[in-house]
């Protein structure tokens, strides 16, 4: 398959990772739509790396789930405290940085 | 391009994928959206195998759906979210906000990638035998590979890695012990 075909599948899947994060308003469903963006840029290295027959693309993603994970933890568990608080994870109830 | 084996397979992945991710967004319930969140990653590790990467494709399967999924829906599951579905989706300005800003990025992007292929200078021209190139029958992304090159030379990068999982991890367990006042 042509690189372009894989370049302009991940930017749909980035746009919709963005509306995602743009539309929603449950805290966790965001998370997901970033971890979506996450994945297509995953998709671009990728498919990179079969294009330019090199490794370093796909290294990359390796660096790039480790930083996913590490993020969905610390994410998750940010998540869980703000629950226990405002006991709730919508974010237009959420407005603990508003003065 | 011819229709081979390939482009079927793209053609069935591009689908499943670009599907899910729609049905992921926009479905109410956020263990449906986690599930179809899935979907959309096991899709995408049929691409990493079409693009010759059998080994990112299996940890993806493994980090993503094996374990930050099922993360997820411990957080869904634990966190009760059934109340106020109405709250959802925003108001009509949000959303037309959102629609555009999305609508401006697509057009961006599909300027700049598809300007580039039909003006007929790819960005990026394949080397024949450039970078990491590896003798004989060796696919590229093979374990055996991936390894040797993760374990020299990006050795320094997979240690900080292992650091940024340690801190991550320390960092949940502070926060989800310790309660906010």
């Amino acid at each position: 398959m042509p690189l372009v075909y894989y370049l302009l599948l991940s930017a749909i899947l980035f746009g919709i990772g963005v509306a995602g994060v743009l539309l929603r308003r449950n805290a966790i469903v965001i998370f997901m739509s970033v971890e979506l963006m996450l994945n297509a840029v995953n998709l671009t290295f990728v498919a990179f790396a079969a294009h330019l027959k090199n490794l370093e693309g796909q290294i990359f993603v390796f660096f790039v789930m480790v930083v996913a994970a590490a993020e969905v933890a610390v994410g998750l568990a940010l998540i869980v405290a703000i629950f226990r608080v405002k006991a709730t994870v919508f974010i237009d109830e959420i407005n603990l940085m508003k003065w | 391009m011819a229709i081979n084996l390939q482009t079927i397979l793209f053609g069935l992945f591009s689908v499943v994928a670009v599907g899910a991710a729609m049905m992921m967004i926009l479905h109410r319930n956020p263990v449906y959206s986690a599930i179809y969140l899935i979907v959309t990653l096991f899709a995408l590790a049929g691409f990493y195998v079409l693009l010759n990467a059998p080994f990112v494709a299996s940890v993806h399967v493994i980090v993503y759906a094996g374990a930050i999924m099922v993360l997820f829906l411990f957080v869904i599951m634990l966190l009760n979210l059934k109340r106020d579905p109405s709250r959802e989706r925003g108001k009509v300005a949000r959303r037309a906000f959102a629609v555009l800003i999305v609508a401006a990025l697509l057009v961006e992007i599909g300027v700049l990638i598809g300007g580039a292929f039909l003006n007929g200078n790819a960005p990026v021209d394949p080397p024949p035998a450039a970078g990491l190139a590896h003798e004989g029958t060796t696919f590229m992304g093979s374990t055996a590979i991936i390894g040797k090159q993760l374990f020299t030379t990006y050795l320094l990068p997979f240690e900080i890695a292992s650091v940024l999982l340690l801190v991550g991890m320390i960092g949940a367990v502070i926060l989800a012990k310790r309660k906010l006042s």
